[in-house]
């Protein structure tokens, strides 16, 4: 296998774990099951990496996303090289905070934007970003399966709907989102096509606080 | 922490700034803290991640180093795993809890005036935060804003010319606003006051101890 290759040429010491899978260490590997494989791809390999430390699913993640990680850093004024480093780290939080990753309220791509976003704060204006307190579900909390394929279709909707805004708005948010607007021009935009998403995160808030009491 | 019925929220405007990343360090402590306190603002914060997500999602590959990915592989193995850990209950939502290093009680406050305390939290050129403890019944001195100001309330509650706000609540005031807040009568009121400008009071005594008081 191509992967098993690479990191035995690297002599990674994430090998042993991989192994520890492939040999059958099944008693924590939670099986998600889920209605539309297609759209919940990435939110599956996310779990994959957090639950079993899954090397070649991780690689997937990475080959999608650190390209747009680094086109992202890039348009927000990074440097190439800075990016690209940036990048490395922006994927490598990915792996280390997956158990942080909550599909019934975001999709993949949201998640590493946040992760993305705070990392060019952080490396390229230098500046502290103090995020809101995180919410830490119950240990045997399970997001809801048909909330989860909700969410990621209405995200998918979302990226569909902001490639056919009219041309001129669909720039302004571009714009905004990558660092080009001050807070005066943000108050022009409207009209984001956002549909229902805000009130299923509203209901998956709901039901993570009833978890948590 | 999680505080019940607030009435005034974040504006969509001051949300996206924050989730675009946009907004100064002074006024992203104030939107991060009401957000651990307020569902409602949280959803709309999140839906809005989700317009930088499908960004991303839309963005021009850029070429990545062939090297990358073991690089990144690397970089894992070099850092230890975070386990999920709760953080034990505190008198402060978690990201001013970070700021203010202690706990509510112990606070070093600095008084400035008619019983009004100060503690400043982030200073910086073009915005401050500081947090404000103001006796009951007293009122913080009659002030206008050259730009803007965003007051959130932890404890106890004020009141304006305009209205009332309690534990949670936001007031947002631009460069026009002329007030004076009151502190509620049944309790002392600590809140969270970020300004892009230094505060102006209308007398001449605030005027002068101004420079000193860095109000």
């Amino acid at each position: 296998m191509l992967l098993e290759t690479k990191i035995r040429a690297a002599n990674h010491s994430i090998m042993p774990r991989v192994c520890g899978i492939d040999s059958g260490n099944v008693e924590n590997t939670k099986t998600v099951s889920l209605k539309n494989k297609n759209i919940n791809v990435w939110a599956e390999l996310i779990r994959k990496v957090e639950i079993n430390k899954d090397v070649s699913a991780f690689e997937e993640i990475f080959s999608h996303f650190a390209p747009r990680v680094k086109a992202f850093l890039m348009k927000s004024g990074a440097d190439p090289q800075m990016a690209e480093e940036c990048t490395q780290e922006v994927l490598a939080t990915v792996w280390r905070k997956a158990h942080l990753f909550d599909p019934s309220r975001a999709s993949a791509s949201t998640w590493i934007f946040t992760i993305a976003r705070n990392k060019k704060i952080d490396a390229i204006r230098k500046q502290n970003r103090p995020e809101p307190e995180q919410l830490y579900p119950e240990q045997d909390y399970e997001p809801d399966q048909e909330a989860v394929v909700e969410l990621q279709q209405e995200t998918e909707r979302l990226v569909t709907a902001l490639g056919e805004l009219p041309e001129k708005q669909r720039v302004l948010v571009e714009k905004a989102y990558l660092g080009e607007l001050s807070h005066s021009e943000i108050a022009e935009i409207t009209g984001l096509p956002l549909g229902t998403i805000k009130s299923r995160i509203r209901l998956a808030l709901e039901k993570l606080r009833h978890a948590m009491m | 922490m999680k505080t019940h019925d607030i009435k005034h929220h974040l504006s969509k405007k001051l949300l996206m700034a924050y989730s675009a990343g946009q907004l100064e360090e002074g006024f992203a402590l104030a939107i991060a803290t009401h957000i651990s306190m307020c569902d409602q603002c949280r959803a709309e914060l999140e839906s809005l991640d989700a317009m930088g997500g499908a960004i991303i999602e839309n963005l021009e590959p850029n070429e990545i180093g062939s090297d990358a990915f073991l690089k990144t592989l690397a970089l894992i193995d070099q850092t230890p795993e975070q386990a999920p850990e709760r953080p034990k209950q505190k008198s402060l939502p978690e990201p001013l809890a970070d700021y203010v290093g202690c706990d509510l009680d112990d606070i070093d406050w600095r008084p400035i005036g008619m019983g009004v305390k100060q503690k400043i939290l982030v200073n910086s050129e073009k915005v401050s935060a500081r947090l404000l403890y103001i006796p009951a019944g007293t009122a913080v001195p009659e002030h206008s804003h050259k730009g803007r100001e965003l007051t959130l309330v932890l404890k106890g509650a004020f009141k304006d010319e305009f209205d009332y706000f309690g534990p949670g609540d936001v007031e947002f005031a631009d460069g026009h606003t002329h007030h004076t807040p009151v502190a509620s009568d049944d309790e002392d009121c600590i809140c969270l006051a970020v300004t892009d400008a230094p505060l102006k009071f209308n007398k001449l005594i605030h005027k002068i101890a101004q420079p000193f008081l860095k109000i």
